[in-house]
């Protein structure tokens, strides 16, 4: 019995080593770059790729010779899909390994759980996920998009002509943050675009659900009531397999009834039989089917470090990816990793990025980039049907929430301040 | 390093600036910034005469009174007005560089002049009669809205060539081949695509899908796509095209297709085409001026009970200025009303049963391990996972190794694959693990626990952390309508005859055989059965395998309908639990009941509740049912239950 306690032990510690396993310790002249991804848990699924991601911006700092004539030094820690460990290990890569920058997180609890953690020790997080906004940190930078960059202008095609001038709306999501959130201010907006209440259906369901057949068939009656229906989607995570396969099995068609999807892409949909899905929309501000030099370039780089070409790119390795060179050029231009100061060298920092427009940092810490509306193809991948002309302003406060309108996140003066109705002029004594 | 910044700073805006403004795009900001002169005919001129595709788009931009100077740097940029804002491409350098307010832009206006000397630049755009070749050519365009009116074009022409072209091309088949751009329409076959000439359906053999450009469609085409491929189908001397057709045109009929469709209607033979090709007409006949042939159409209509055709009545209902036809309208739509109400029911019900023989499916191999021999097993959604990823793998193994004819046979072999493996491991893991914890349920389920979580690592590690698609066999999508939208998926439906099999086939074992004797002899009094010769530990660690082959077997069941991730079996454990626990501890007739009632009892909830709800409710319930009856529904009686 003790025997087989301590092989288990053994087991346990050296699966733990594996699960934790930092990158060997170079020389003491290194920048170290804290990764805080699960790597273990529900959603290992999604974060383990962008783990993968920036190890991979890493190497190839490195191979080019590396910042300010250091090398960098990943430092890869698991938080274990565990939001109260997401603190505990934030605290560690800032306070014990002394990290100059986190990239991590993708649930917003889990960004909600270290954001005190990160504004308490004075550190800077790239939080690279599509969100529900309503948030501006001074030691956060958000390289997703916010509503105004996916949830509005992907409802705003569906209205429109050619998007099938869509009168009915189904809202459904899995019930946590950031669906009820989009929620809202897309049901605001509904309203201010004069769709009624009885035609916007909100359903939540729990995380992992894995039994669609009310939903579905709610959906195909609440779409057969003779005005054109779509079906807004917020389901994040495991949910959304079940979800697509009883879409499919119930021959609901995306020319009868279209689903757009707001955490779908390319990385979800490689476990699904597409072939049935074709003509489901899914917003983004990156596609892997987006043609240009620079994307393709990055999917050869991603293709070549994970040693898979089966491997495909997605929106959130495409925020990272910006993310990553942006603090790249600040700590070149600001000559130092010191957090001040790479905050200040970071806003209007560009980056080509492989949506194939140019990204810009602003002062509210989001990005300006474009809006990409794609339909699923029978390969799993996206074709673009529709896009912005050109990059848009994240807003980091919804002009559709009342109490938030009023408010304005800017980081740089007289401002200083992520959510103010006033201007805030901070003290210019030490 | 601080006092070198600014330096810095300054070369390295220098750096940008020389290298993003190229001289000739200096040269053409020149020539631009003299249109906001006084006299803006030289520089007119001078764009005009440069041929330079910037220059005349600048010019265009001009004449539509898109081009504007930004008040910020004075720079001369064509605006696009997206929404309240407007989209700013530099018109030197032809770059899209920001999203303007209007305040922030001045529009370079022209006097009428000058407007006369700019008109005559745009082309007029040719039309003429097209043939099929000349139509087709027009699905090469980049635009949807050209691709639209080549299918226009083609429809119009009556040609049935065009049905092939138009399935392809909705179903993303229609290609263009990347070494000559020749248009050819592809059929899987294997993992390459067989090729054909839409022009003449010849055969130009087989490539792989690398080679080919795709079209593409957006919704709004496939809808007109199906319209047309109904209009054309209508002449097809197949019956059942002429119904697939026929039934397209039910809720998006043009005047055309009516017309095409009465024709049709009156040619006619086959009974069942006939029927449909009725009720189309009268859908599309709801809205005729005349009033009674609007009444006879809502008669036709008001039979049926179709989803679609109710929508159509409902919509009609709003528009209808006749008091006679409303009331018809709402005779008829209520009759429907009723009918799919009645339907619904039916419907909750059985997918009550549906979900029930999932939780059964997932539970039925805890029902042996926990139920039978007491082990509290938290690795049992592991062994579930573990039989979902046999599933894969035996698909990948087909879809490499075997002709693609046979890829629909592999759930059938992935069945008993799944069930040695699953079985392996429990071995395995009784053996190594919970033979040592017998009698300690605390400590058993500790290590259980642990060995799940490393099965769960163990699985990422080889397989990788992402979902794995697992498809369903041809023969398990889509799914049968019963009658009026009342609809059953074909894949639940082989769940829960699957489930019942297994049931049986466990039933069987253990009260028919040998094996399942000393099973039941062990688990009733372990004493006796070892003291009558029953060697206990290796029927330990049969019931052990059998329990988690079964469980594998549930994970090739379960991965038709959801997700194969190495977290699928945390998905299933909790309700696999609450099943065994409801139904009674030891008693697989407690497990089929139990599943069944939590199944039907939560889909009866979740339309009035909402999924979360429901879900809540059915656990507070199940929480007051043990407090009043802690041994479930069948309790086991006897001595061997106090043991």
């Amino acid at each position: 019995m003790t025997k087989f306690m301590r092989t288990m032990a053994a087991a346990g510690a050296m699966l733990g080593a594996v699960a934790v396993g930092s990158a060997p310790a170079l020389a003491q002249d290194t920048i170290k770059v804290g990764v805080l991804h699960s790597l273990s848990g529900t959603m290992a699924i999604s974060e383990t790729t962008l783990k993968d991601t920036v190890l991979m911006m890493v190497d190839d700092v490195n191979k080019k010779g590396g910042l300010l004539g250091k090398k960098l030094e990943a430092v890869v820690v698991d938080p274990a899909s565990n939001w109260p460990l997401f603190a505990e290990k934030a605290r560690e890569l800032i306070s014990k390994e002394k990290v100059a920058v986190v990239f991590g997180c993708w649930t917003s609890v889990s960004r909600k759980s270290v954001l005190p953690v990160f504004e308490e020790l004075n550190s800077m997080l790239f939080y690279p996920v599509q969100y529900e906004g309503e948030e501006s940190s001074k030691n956060v930078f958000y390289t997703g998009a916010a509503p105004n960059q996916q949830a509005i202008p992907a409802v705003e095609y569906l209205m429109s002509k050619e998007g099938g001038e869509v009168k009915r709306w189904v809202l459904a999501g899995t019930d946590y943050v950031y669906p009820r959130t989009t929620n809202k201010i897309l049901e605001a907006f509904l309203k201010s675009k004069g769709v009624k209440q009885e035609d916007i259906m909100i359903s939540y369901t729990p995380f992992g659900h894995s039994d669609w057949q009310t939903i579905v068939a709610d959906i195909k009656k609440f779409g057969s009531a003779g005005k054109k229906t779509a079906v807004v989607s917020t389901i994040n995570g495991d949910a959304n397999v079940p979800f697509y396969k009883e879409l499919a099995n119930a021959g609901i068609k995306a020319s009868d009834i279209p689903v757009v999807a707001f955490s779908v892409g390319e990385e979800e949909l490689a476990g699904i039989d597409t072939k049935n899905l074709v003509g489901h929309l899914a917003a983004w501000n990156y596609f892997q089917s987006v043609k240009n030099p620079t994307n393709d370039a990055f999917i050869k780089q991603w293709k070549t470090f994970i040693k898979n070409d089966k491997r495909v790119t997605n929106d959130p390795m495409e925020a990272t990816y910006i993310g990553f060179k942006m603090w790249a050029q600040a700590v070149a231009q600001a000559g130092s990793t010191n957090v001040d100061a790479v905050r200040q060298a970071m806003y209007g920092q560009k980056v080509k990025a492989p949506s194939g427009f140019t990204a810009v940092m602003n002062t509210n810490h989001h990005l300006s980039k474009p809006v990409l509306i794609g339909e699923i193809r029978p390969d799993g991948q996206f074709n673009t049907v529709w896009q912005t002309k050109g990059p848009v302003k994240a807003d980091a406060w919804s002009k559709f929430i009342p109490e938030s309108a009023k408010l304005t996140a800017d980081w740089t003066f007289p401002w200083v301040c992520g959510n103010c109705e006033m201007p805030k002029y901070a003290a210019l004594t030490n | 390093m601080q006092r070198f910044l600014p330096i810095l700073l300054v070369v390295l805006m220098l750096a940008l600036v020389a290298f993003v403004r190229p001289s000739a795009a200096q040269d053409l900001a020149a020539t631009l910034s003299g249109l906001t002169d006084s006299d803006p005919k030289p520089a007119i001129a001078a764009l005009t005469q440069s041929g330079d595709d910037k220059a005349k788009a600048a010019l265009a931009a001009l004449a539509a009174g898109n081009l504007y100077t930004r008040l910020s740097d004075g720079a001369v940029v064509i605006g696009e007005t997206d929404g309240a804002l407007i989209v700013v491409t530099n018109a030197a350098t032809g770059e899209i560089e920001d999203m303007a307010k209007p305040e922030e832009l001045q529009v370079i206006a022209v006097s009428d002049d000058v407007k006369s000397l700019l008109a005559g630049a745009v082309p007029a755009a040719s039309s003429g009669p097209v043939d099929f070749t000349t139509a087709l050519n027009g699905l090469k365009s980049d635009s949807f809205a050209d691709k639209g009116k080549a299918i226009e074009a083609l429809t119009d022409l009556g040609d049935v060539r065009a049905i092939a072209v138009f399935r392809a091309l909705a179903d993303g088949r229609l290609f263009l081949r990347k070494s000559d751009g020749l248009m050819v329409i592809g059929a899987p076959s294997g993992n390459d695509l067989a090729l054909t000439s839409p022009l003449d359906g010849r055969a130009l053999g087989a490539v792989s899908p690398g080679t080919l450009d795709p079209l593409f469609v957006n919704n709004n085409l496939r809808n007109v796509l199906r319209e047309a491929v109904g209009r054309l189908g209508l002449s097809s001397a197949d019956p059942a095209a002429r119904q697939i057709a026929a039934n397209a045109l039910l809720d998006n009929a043009t005047p055309e297709a009516v017309a095409l469709l009465r024709d049709a209607y009156g040619r006619e033979t086959v009974d069942g085409v006939k029927r449909i090709m009725a009720l189309s007409l009268a859908a599309a006949e709801i809205a005729h001026p005349d009033k009674v042939k609007r009444l006879d159409a809502i008669a036709v209509l008001g039979a049926a009970s179709d989803l679609r055709v109710r929508a159509l009545l409902q919509a009609r209902l709003n528009q209808e200025p006749d008091a006679d036809v409303k009331a018809a309208l709402v005779k008829a739509f209520d009759r429907m009303q009723t009918k799919i109400t009645l339907y619904s029911y039916v419907e909750n019900f059985v997918q009550g049963i549906s979900l029930g023989s999932v939780l059964l499916l997932a539970a039925v191999g805890l029902a042996i391990t926990f139920g039978v021999m007491g082990v509290i097993n938290m690795a049992h959604g592991e062994m579930i996972m573990l039989g979902a990823y046999s599933a894969y793998v035996t698909q990948e193994l087909f879809r490499a190794l075997l002709p693609p004819g046979w890829i629909g046979a592999y759930l059938i072999v992935a069945l008993p694959v799944a069930f040695l493996i699953a079985a392996a491991v429990g071995v395995v893991i009784e053996r190594g693990v919970i033979r040592f914890l017998y009698g300690r349920p605390l400590e058993t389920m500790l290590a259980t626990w642990g060995v799940s979580l490393c099965l769960q690592q163990a699985v990422r590690s080889i397989f990788g952390a992402t979902n794995k698609e697992v498809a369903n066999p041809s023969w398990m999508t889509g799914a049968i309508d019963v009658a009026g939208g009342l609809s059953v998926t074909w894949n639940r439906v082989y769940i829960i005859i699957f489930c019942f099999l297994v049931l049986g086939l466990i039933a069987l074992i253990l009260k028919r055989t040998a094996f399942g004797l000393h099973m039941r002899a062990v688990t009733q009094n372990r004493q006796m059965a070892a003291v009558m010769g029953i060697p206990t530990a290796r029927i330990d660690a049969m019931t052990f395998a059998l329990g988690s082959g079964i469980a594998g077997m549930a994970g090739v069941a379960l991965s038709q309908i959801g997700n194969v991730s190495p977290n699928l079996g945390t998905l299933y454990i909790v309700d696999s639990f609450l099943v065994v626990v409801f139904g009674g501890v030891g008693s697989l007739m407690g497990t089929l009941v139990g599943a069944l009632t939590l199944g039907v009892v939560n889909k009866i909830l979740e339309p009035v509740a909402g999924a979360v709800l429901g879900k809540v409710v059915v656990l507070v319930c199940i929480i007051l049912f043990i407090q009043k009856r802690p041994r479930g529904l069948f309790a086991a009686k006897g001595r061997s239950a106090d043991a």
